[in-house]
This record gives C-alpha cells, sequence and structure tokens, in this order.
C-alpha cells in the first residue's frame, strides 16, 4: 500500500524505516556508487532527512519498503536549491512547486519494479493534486530516466551538469488528473483505492495515524 | 458556480488580497490587511503567525481582546494543536484532521469555540529561506460540508497567499536590510527580460530554447522571489530593483 508519513511519523513503523534507509544505501551508495553517506545502522541518511520531510512509500506486505520517494517545500530549504541551482540555472522556489528526491525501489522486489515506481509516482501525483501544487522539482540520475519515460511521465530537463556516472539532471513534472489515471493504470492500483490511502493520510476522518 | 466562474471568482480575489497586501508598509498596515481579510473570504478570523521572530511567537488575530489576551497570557500556543502541528508539517491542515486528545488541547479547544475562533479551520505553514516558520489561518463557523468545499476551492490562493503575507512581514521586519530573495537566476533574468520587450511566451520560450511549461515555471519563481502580483508586475519590479534592463 502506500503510506504517507513525515519522518517523525515514521518512527511508528521501525520495521518500514529500518528497510527504507538500508534500500537507500542499497541504491544510492552501493549501485549508483553516489557520494552518500551511511550511518552505522547501514542508513542512508543526509541533512533534509533532518529537516522532518514527507516520504511517499510503497509499503509491501510483510511491512517493509518496496519504494519510496522523500518529499520537501521550495520555499525552503531543499536540495535542489541548496546544491543543484548551477545546474538547475538558478534557484525554483514556489509555493506551488514542491520538491521531490531521492526515488529509490527496494532490490527485492524483482518483476514488481515496475509497478512499484509507477505507484510512488503515483503518490508524488496525488499529494501534488491533493494540495493544488502545479509541479514537481528534482534531481535524479539520468540512469534512471527509462524508469520516467517508461511511466508516461518524463520530466521536462531544465539543466544538467557533469559526465558519465557523475552526470545529474534536474526536472519538472507537472501535476494532472490525466498523469494520475494513466499512473494508476501502469500501478494497477485503482483510483478509489488511491484516493482512500491519501484521505487516510491526510484527512479528517481518521487524522494524522494510519493503521499499523 | 461553473467551474471557470468559480476560477476567475477566486483569482480576482487573490488580486485583491496581492493589491492590498502590496500597499502594506508597516506592521499596523498587516493588522488593517489581515482584519480586511475577514470581509474578503467572509470567513470570521484570519492570523498571521510566525513562530521565532526573535525566539519570541508572534502574531496579528483577529480574535475578540479576550480571547487574544486569555490566549497569551495562559501560552496556549504551547498546547495549541493549531500551532505545534506547524512546526512538524508543512502541507495545508484542516483543523480537524489534527489531534485533539490530550487534556489541555481538548480543553483549550472548548474555551476557543466559546471565545467566538469558530468550530473550523484551516492553516498554510510556510517554510522560508533561512528555515523561518510561519503560519496562516483562517476559521469560521460552518457545517463540515461548507468548510471542505470552501478549503478546496480556496486551497491554491491560500497556499500562494499565506506566502506572500510571509514575506511581506518579513520585508517589514527587515525593512531596508535585506530582501528575501535579491538575486534571479540567469534564466529568470532572461524570461522577464525579453517578456519585458514585448515578446510572446512562445517567442521567449523557442527563443531560450525551451518549452513554455519551462518558461512558465522560471516565470512564476521569478515571480515570487519578486513578490509581485503578476508577470507585468514581476518585470516592472525586476526593472525598479536593477536586476534587468529593458
Amino acid at each position: 500500500m502506500l503510506c504517507y508519513l513525515y519522518a517523525d511519523e515514521l518512527n511508528n513503523y521501525p520495521k518500514l524505516q529500518d528497510s527504507m534507509f538500508k534500500d537507500r544505501a542499497t541504491q544510492f551508495g552501493e549501485r549508483l556508487r553516489w557520494d552518500v553517506s551511511i550511518d552505522k545502522n547501514g542508513y542512508e541518511k543526509d541533512e533534509y532527512d533532518a529537516l522532518n520531510p514527507m516520504y511517499a512509500i510503497w509499503r509491501r506486505a510483510n511491512g517493509q519498503h518496496g519504494g519510496s520517494m522523500r518529499i520537501l517545500p521550495t520555499t525552503g530549504m531543499c536540495m535542489v536549491n541548496d546544491h543543484f541551482s548551477d545546474v538547475a540555472g538558478g534557484t525554483i522556489c514556489s509555493p506551488l512547486i514542491w520538491e521531490s528526491t531521492r526515488f529509490c525501489l527496494s532490490p527485492d522486489v524483482g518483476n514488481q519494479a515496475e509497478r512499484i515506481s509507477a505507484a510512488i509516482m503515483l503518490a508524488g501525483c496525488e499529494v501534488g493534486l491533493r494540495f493544488h501544487l502545479s509541479h514537481a522539482v528534482g534531481v535524479f540520475d539520468p540512469r534512471i530516466t527509462r524508469i520516467y519515460s517508461a511511466l508516461g511521465w518524463s520530466p521536462e530537463i531544465i539543466g544538467q551538469s557533469g559526465s558519465g556516472r557523475e552526470k545529474v539532471q534536474v526536472g519538472l513534472w507537472e501535476f494532472s488528473q490525466d498523469i494520475r489515471i494513466q499512473l494508476c493504470q501502469k500501478s494497477r492500483i485503482a483510483p478509489d483505492l488511491s484516493s482512500l490511502w491519501i484521505n487516510q493520510a491526510f484527512s479528517v476522518e481518521t487524522g494524522q495515524e494510519q493503521s499499523a | 458556480m461553473g467551474e471557470i466562474t468559480l476560477r476567475n471568482f477566486v483569482q480576482t480575489k487573490l488580486q485583491i488580497f496581492c493589491d492590498r497586501l502590496a500597499s502594506c508598509n508597516t506592521f499596523e498596515d498587516l493588522h488593517d490587511f489581515i482584519e480586511g481579510l475577514r470581509g474578503l473570504f467572509e470567513v470570521e478570523h484570519a492570523v498571521y503567525h510566525a513562530a521565532n521572530r526573535k525566539g519570541e511567537p508572534f502574531a496579528i488575530v483577529t480574535y475578540s481582546n479576550d480571547w487574544a489576551n486569555y490566549y497569551e497570557k495562559e501560552k496556549l500556543y504551547r498546547v495549541d494543536p493549531v500551532v505545534l502541528n506547524a512546526f512538524q508539517r508543512f502541507h495545508p491542515y484542516d483543523w480537524k484532521s489534527l489531534s485533539w486528545d490530550s487534556k489541555p488541547a481538548r480543553l483549550m479547544l472548548v474555551d476557543a469555540i466559546d471565545g467566538g475562533v469558530g468550530n473550523q479551520g484551516i492553516s498554510i505553514p510556510v517554510r522560508g529561506p533561512n528555515g523561518e516558520l510561519s503560519l496562516f489561518s483562517l476559521s469560521h463557523t460552518a457545517s463540515d460540508e461548507y468548510w471542505l468545499r470552501f478549503c478546496e476551492d480556496h486551497m491554491q490562493m491560500l497556499l500562494l497567499g499565506a506566502h506572500y503575507l510571509h514575506q511581506k512581514a518579513r520585508s517589514i521586519e527587515h525593512q531596508g536590510v535585506n530582501r528575501l530573495y535579491t538575486t534571479l537566476s540567469p534564466r529568470e533574468v532572461d524570461a522577464l527580460t525579453y517578456l519585458g520587450t514585448g515578446r510572446s511566451r512562445s517567442q521567449v520560450a523557442e527563443h531560450l530554447n525551451i518549452s513554455e511549461h519551462t518558461l512558465r515555471v522560471y516565470i512564476e519563481s521569478a515571480r515570487f522571489k519578486l513578490g509581485a502580483l503578476n508577470t507585468v508586475n514581476a518585470v516592472a519590479r525586476a526593472v525598479s530593483n536593477g536586476l534587468i534592463n529593458i
């Protein structure tokens, strides 16, 4: 299922939290060889995880992390403006644009990879539509652009730098209902079910506590 | 009301909001501005709350003096879920989605409704570039259905409005010292410069070799940094601040 959790809420899901930060270490440290720091628990964490960001997470039936992304507003401190403004051609600051980073898939998901990728992107789209945002902005490794294009929601590239393994790109994703429906199909999640999940996370009826 | 009519209606409100905000130069002006939001939104109360101004909570409220003084005297911001939530969350929230289970919160809720705050509220947290934090809230007495509709219809304008208000409050606070965002990116400079020389958006996009979609983002970002109401206004401000040459 899709979970929308701020960092402090993630503390209530130790198994999910533990597997997410370890999967991030695998993806960004081992596979993509980014210059990330891994702590003594084997977690990949940076200074933005300390800002109590929101995470959109695919939680597997066994309670473990299947995939995730991290979300922060661009009006405050965020990765794209603090570290990649030279790549993006300047800072991107708008109340209607939130940053999405650390798009990650668990190495254990096997043939579910595309479906879970679609689910995580769907989660990002749900957040954007719910809060009436216009775009997401993100820094990403060009090696995962094929995932985005397979999902039919490619970012518009606004800048890039470096080459080979060092190459990074900054892109924009525009939110729309059409994209949402498309991602529901790709992830094989009924639109009503997707709505239910995000409502559980943010709505009046159940408050912020999601069922464990 | 049809969707397009509604959008125009909300857009008009946002313009009035920005126009009035533009003429504020002091905290007294800002107080009058916030007072005026009650009529603009047809709600009972509006609040601007800066969480960490000089280490002290700072708020402009339209509540009755009785309630405002009581809140201040009892330091209820220490137990108020609406305020506490802003430190942890950055998405807009309906007050009903908060946890009112703690005893001090429950007591406060009863007193607040008694004090005329209303039974409904929405808050927009604002995160600033220097790590500062503020909160813009509206409250009202209404049914759940009415309030849900109101929040849905006004969400985007409240998001923008809350941030513009925050920028204005910061610029009053730091008058003459600095601006929130002192520079535009090269792309933003290009976009505003070409628009200022009368080229259409499609011409500018083509000239800069970017899509109109991306151009829109640069314009919106520049507009936000300049605290401008629309594109023309953004170009005018960029010129008068010496950020672009036309």
